[in-house]
């Protein structure tokens, strides 16, 4: 590389790397440090402040000021404990659903003659640009009581009675899956798009039976595809907020509505900070496997 | 060619008709002239007419789109830099902190990257608005520019521009007359997906904004807490039918970009 070329590279990845050290990487810093101070009735809420002009004196009062008692509580009451608890299940369960809705799309998707795929790519992708509040609104309509699900159902006599769907999980998991199956179906469709065929005559020709062909030729090759699309659903469903907070009850939380509740009802800024990092750590490990994956569908071709 | 199977076919109409049927029945239900939701009383504009009325509706719209142009104006060209330095310089120093940067933002749950940055703009002591939630939308959209720039830039052909830079061409220059027409189709469908996601951000304009910055998502959220209204059929469909030209448009310019031959 040139001298010249090494000068430029230096200049464009300047701009975007110190907007995200600014936005993105301090900011968490930040919220680290909160989560170790205690609540307080000033403005910020919250105690110690950092004073600068104090000099050594302030830093080393603030670095004794800081405490785990954040990260005790949400130890010690239950609350969080089954808000973290119910978030992975919930993120566990949609996922698979997910992955059960979105392969046979895709895999169909792959299998469409070529001059169709990028229509139905577009179709797909279309909903993802539309509101992701809307699309949950949407559901709104269609699930309340004199909604369009009961009076299609009891015009076939399938029900009697109009069936209760919002706040029900039942009401989160079609939320879910209809919001985050565009993110699994894309993914999965770029790896299965990619799957030569010829493997799939070849394992036929020498007397494979399709469904083992299936099992053997074409799961293992979409399994990267099938890593990433899950990963995009699990790790945003874990923290989800409108959808829990729109179409679910109000008896069981996710930790994002628990985060929410922390900050904007309780006004309990350190607590929610905490939940933020223990939330974070949790999805440390899948956020770095998913970085792991995009990272070689980008640059590994 | 080849036919789809009858499973195949099955599974795309289901997929699809799930996909659409929740949108079509919403922009449907926004034309039906009663105010009940789920009695149909023939065609109607009303509500769209009653939106008109609606000061509180309107200004929050206005101050969304100005969000939301000016923090995909930006995301657009902090974007395209990072995927220029990501795809151009496989080793500088920093590079695995910077992709980490850039890919986290992605899948971070959003109210994690709302509170932190809400932390951020209180500790610096901003007053929280306009100007803030358009640093928010900023960094969050951002990184998918840099991914839909990246994948642009990794179908590229490095000969015309080196070309250029062999005859004495600067490096500026180079940019501007070679390389940016190039992936200007992943520039354009950047942007208009950066402006489409802050449009569309519910959860961290909620953690960012200030007195005065209730943005269209705020506005309709508090909204629907309250239950359907046939008004908030109406400015959903509004703004589906915005972002659905949007996504055409930009769908038929990634196209002619993509008809040239390589690095044409």
């Amino acid at each position: 590389m040139s001298a010249s070329a090494s000068r430029w590279a230096k200049v464009t990845a300047l701009a975007p790397y110190l907007w995200l050290v600014a936005f993105f990487l301090v900011p968490f810093l930040i919220v680290l440090k909160i989560s170790l101070s205690q609540t307080a009735i000033a403005q910020p809420p919250y105690l110690p402040v950092f004073d600068i002009a104090a000099g050594w004196q302030g830093v080393k009062d603030f670095v004794g000021g800081l405490s785990f008692a954040n990260y005790l509580t949400l130890a010690s009451d239950d609350l969080y404990l089954f808000s973290y608890l119910r978030s992975l299940t919930v993120a566990t369960v949609a996922t698979a659903i997910l992955v059960l809705f979105g392969f046979p799309i895709a895999y169909a998707m792959a299998r469409a003659p070529r001059r169709l795929r990028p229509l139905l790519v577009m179709l797909i992708v279309l909903p993802f640009w539309t509101s992701f509040l809307i699309r949950v609104y949407a559901w709104i309509n269609i699930l309340q009581r004199d909604g369009l699900l009961n009076e299609a159902l009891s015009a076939l006599g399938l029900i009697g009675q109009p069936v209760t769907w919002l706040a029900t999980d039942t009401a989160v998991y079609i939320g879910l899956v209809y919001s985050y199956l565009p993110f699994m179906i894309l993914p999965l469709y770029a790896s299965l798009e990619k799957l030569d065929t010829t493997l799939l005559e070849a394992a036929a020709d020498l007397g494979c039976p399709r469904w083992k062909a299936f099992w053997t030729v074409t799961v293992p090759l979409a399994l990267p595809g099938l890593g990433a699309g899950a990963l995009l659903c699990f790790i945003p469903i874990a923290g989800e907020f409108v959808i829990p907070d729109l179409l679910g009850g109000s008896d069981t939380t996710m930790i994002g509505q628990t985060l929410w509740t922390e900050f904007f009802a309780n006004k309990d800024w350190p607590v929610a900070s905490a939940v933020a990092v223990v939330l974070v750590t949790l999805l440390v490990g899948p956020i770095a496997i998913y970085q792991h994956l995009q990272a070689r569908e980008i640059e590994g071709r | 060619m080849r036919r789809l199977s009858l499973t195949n076919l099955t599974a795309l109409g289901l997929g699809l008709a799930f996909l659409y049927a929740p949108i079509a029945i919403l922009v449907v239900y926004s034309f039906n002239a009663s105010r009940l939701v789920t009695v149909w009383g023939g065609w109607s504009t009303r509500w769209y007419a009653a939106l008109l009325e609606d000061q509180a509706m309107i200004d929050a719209a206005l101050i969304s789109l100005g969000i939301a142009l000016v923090s995909a104006a930006l995301a657009t060209v902090l974007g395209t830099m990072a995927a220029l330095a990501l795809t151009r310089f496989a080793r500088f120093r920093g590079r695995l902190l910077f992709a980490a940067m850039i890919y986290a933002p992605l899948v971070m749950p959003e109210v994690i990257t709302g509170l932190s940055l809400l932390l951020l703009f209180v500790a610096l002591d901003l007053d929280r608005g306009f100007f803030t939630v358009t640093i928010a939308h900023t960094t969050l959209t951002m990184c998918f520019v840099t991914v839909i720039v990246q994948s642009r830039l990794a179908g590229f052909d490095r000969s015309l521009e080196e070309a250029a830079m062999d005859l004495g061409c600067p490096p500026g220059r180079t940019f501007l007359a070679i390389t940016l027409p190039l992936i200007m189709p992943g520039v354009i469908a950047g942007f208009l997906l950066a402006f489409s996601l802050s449009l569309d951000d519910l959860v961290i304009a909620s953690f960012t904004t200030g007195p005065g910055a209730t943005t269209l998502p705020i506005r309709i959220y508090s909204e629907v807490r309250l239950g359907v209204k046939p008004e908030i059929n109406a400015i959903c469909t509004i703004l589906i039918a915005v972002v659905a030209v949007a996504v055409v448009a930009a769908s038929l310019i990634g196209k002619s970009g993509e008809t040239r031959p390589r690095g044409a």
